[in-house]
């Protein structure tokens, strides 16, 4: 299996962390480290942010550092692109990906074609994060899980974390990269689970993704707040006998081809999950590249467990459009009995 | 509103002097310095459309009747200020150090037309409207958290105003007070939407109360007036006290672009009040002692001579590099990337 690099202190202790927390220890340790850091967003200075991700960061690094803006999405985006042109290292936060839409223009224009433009002059070395997914009961449009629209965009790359440990490991690497990255935080898992995270400087590499269970009669990739709901479903099968693999793509572009092709060739079947829409989902892509890389190994058509092309319904409907274990289960038979 | 935002002249269309403040700071040196400028860019959009039309350059965006804006308004930059412009501001970045032929390569597709001078910080053109207000006022807020005295410009049309990133840039340049200088060429049309048509209020200038800046409103034919207030501008944001907005009234010449016919959507009747910026000019230095025959045609000469060779040397420049389509898109290029590449380069027989 693909090894993951990754590099941490061995020295340092590691304590118990929610993925929130992980995020603002990731945040607080860069803004100690580069003065370069700055943090900027809707309510993230004296609030700490609706989700608490900023929680006491103003109070330690002042209000130049971790900065509330005015209540504008191109705004942040748009002027962070000039500070990061600018030698500074902007960490900007859009409340839910949902409201990222006033912004795309900017990351669509800019953030990502900089570089290209300027045949590298001037490049933007920043950092969007966003929270996003369905099945917390928020109100309407805060439930978007819209992935595709940014791995469809060159010059960006798109990392989405499951678990704490990831979640700092990837930030860092992020707010590291010398080229823009969104980091999709999936809102569902901020407090579902608590793991043991360095508190020390670590990175996990954007790129790769992460076998998170082994198996042998069918692969499940996911990624997010999909990966639990893969693990429950692998819990299931495997009480009707049948042996899953679960991979955590973990960075959805650039997406870690290799490590989806090697499963797929030991288990030969596979199931994407993902919460967003179908059409024109990432999915699709992942399909692609089994097609490319183990199309002679496959003994049933991959099946693909999602959203719906609905608009993410108001939450007394949400959990029909949202992949449970149960319908996963469906696919996984579905593919061993083909 | 327009009573409080009277446009502000220095000369009028004759060419004779109407705010005396200024005639002390006015010498030969400024006055030729202006002039050349404005020549050497004319003739250069000239040749623009010409090669255009004669199939060696691609689409074109002309300035003509906006020299004395773009001009006036570069030459108040100093060195190390930061300069986002749009698709038709090539005239102020080629007045602030960009170059000819960079620029010709620009509209003939080449990417390496985005190009600037090392020692300077010119961003790649604009094409969306109004989204690089935003990135001046970021830009020019890391310059005020570094504690140096540069300052940054965003140059826009008057469309750019009904644009969301015009009121996002501004509101967060004011509330950050950021050095910035907002410098709208209002030259009446937004494509064929004629500015009556483009917002309800009467000047641009006013739209700074909204947002606790100065707003001037100037006459944009006037070099002088672009050139003093702009300077203005840039003292008030390189000493503390935040972004200006500038409405400079200008009037474009001729079409949108190349791809464009004014003639369907405008009447000349407009075009009247407007005096060509360089015969302003030219009419002021004859009134006061400054025009010189000899040295005008050694301006000429010069600068066609510049044009000639910035031809030259963009038909004579290498072939572009396959390799490019690829090559700046990430700092470190992703494995489905390169393999893209890989074999692009075996079709095309590169490999």
């Amino acid at each position: 299996m693909t090894q993951v690099k990754e590099t941490h202190q061995k020295s340092e202790t590691a304590k118990q962390m929610t993925l929130i927390q992980a995020i603002n220890d990731a945040m607080r340790l860069m803004l100690e480290e580069d003065d370069r850091t700055v943090i900027l967003g809707e309510d993230i200075g004296k609030n700490g942010g609706v989700f608490r991700a900023t929680e006491g960061l103003q109070e330690a690094f002042g209000e130049d550092r971790v900065i509330d803006t005015p209540l504008s999405e191109a705004g942040i985006i748009g002027t962070s692109i000039g500070l990061a042109v600018n030698g500074f290292r902007p960490v900007a936060e859009i409340q839910f990906l949902g409201f990222i839409y006033p912004a795309y223009e900017q990351i669509m224009t800019h953030v990502s074609r900089i570089r290209m433009r300027s045949m590298s002059r001037f490049t933007v070395p920043m950092v969007i994060r966003a929270p996003y997914g369905a099945g917390i009961r928020a109100p309407e449009i805060h439930s978007d899980s819209t992935e595709s629209l940014f791995t469809h965009m060159p010059g960006l790359k798109v990392v989405c974390p499951s678990s704490p440990y990831d979640a700092k490991g990837l930030l860092i690497a992020a707010m590291e990269d010398p080229d823009p990255v969104l980091v999709l935080e999936p809102m569902k898992n901020y407090r579902s689970k608590r793991e043991e995270v360095p508190v020390g400087k670590y990175t996990v590499e954007i790129g790769k993704g992460k076998l998170v269970r082994e198996g042998t009669d069918v692969t499940l990739i996911a990624w997010g707040a999909m990966v639990s709901i893969a693990e429950k479903a692998a819990e299931q099968a495997e009480k009707k006998g049948i042996s899953c693999e679960i991979i955590d793509l973990r960075t959805l572009y650039p997406i870690d081809s290799e490590i989806i092709a090697e499963s797929v060739k030991k288990t030969t079947r596979a199931v994407i999950i993902h919460e967003a829409h179908h059409t024109g989902g990432l999915g699709n892509d992942i399909i692609s590249i089994i097609n490319d890389t183990a199309f002679l190994y496959l003994r049933a058509p991959i099946e693909r467990i999602t959203g719906f092309d609905v608009p993410v319904p108001f939450f007394s409907l949400e959990e029909h459009y949202l992949p449970t274990p149960a319908r996963v289960v469906e696919g996984i038979e579905k593919v061993l009995h083909f | 509103m327009e009573q409080y935002y009277p446009v502000k002249r220095v000369i009028d269309d004759k060419g004779f002097f109407v705010d005396a403040e200024y005639e002390k700071q006015i010498d030969e040196q400024l006055v030729k310095k202006l002039y050349s400028h404005m020549y050497r860019i004319r003739t250069f959009d000239r040749k623009a459309i010409n090669l255009q039309r004669q199939g060696r350059l691609g689409t074109y965006a002309p300035f003509e009747g906006q020299e004395a804006a773009q001009v006036g308004s570069a030459l108040a930059l100093n060195d190390n200020d930061w300069v986002f412009p749009t698709y038709r501001d090539h005239g102020a970045t080629l007045t602030f150090g960009k170059s000819m032929a960079t620029t010709f390569l620009y509209w003939n597709g080449r990417v390496e037309g985005c190009l600037t001078p090392a020692d300077r910080q010119i961003f790649p053109p604009a094409v969306p409207i109004a989204t690089q207000l935003p990135h001046a006022a970021g830009a020019a807020w890391a310059e005020k958290k570094k504690g140096t005295k540069n300052a940054a410009i965003a140059y826009f049309g008057d469309g750019a105003t009904s644009e969301g990133d015009f009121h996002e840039g501004l509101n967060f340049a004011s509330v950050f007070k950021v050095p910035v200088v907002f410098f709208n060429q209002n030259n009446g049309y937004a494509i064929s939407v004629p500015i009556e048509k483009q917002m309800n209020s009467k000047t641009i200038a006013q739209k700074s109360v909204a947002y606790g800046m100065p707003g001037i409103r100037l006459d944009g034919n006037d070099c002088f007036a672009v050139y003093f207030e702009t300077k203005k501008a840039f003292n008030h944001a390189r000493s503390g006290n935040g972004p200006t907005l500038i409405e400079a009234v200008t009037w474009r010449k001729g079409a949108h672009t190349t791809a464009d016919d004014p003639s369907k959507y405008r009447t000349e009747e407009r075009a009247k009040d407007f005096v060509d910026p360089l015969l302003r000019l030219e009419l002021f230095m004859k009134n006061y002692g400054y025009w010189d025959d000899a040295w005008m045609q050694s301006i000429q000469e010069k600068t066609t001579r510049e044009v000639e060779e910035a031809v030259e040397e963009m038909e004579k420049f290498p072939p572009p590099n396959v390799e490019d389509v690829f090559d700046h898109v990430y700092a470190e290029m992703p494995a489905q990337l390169a393999k893209q590449k890989e074999a692009y380069l075996a079709h095309v027989g590169r490999k």
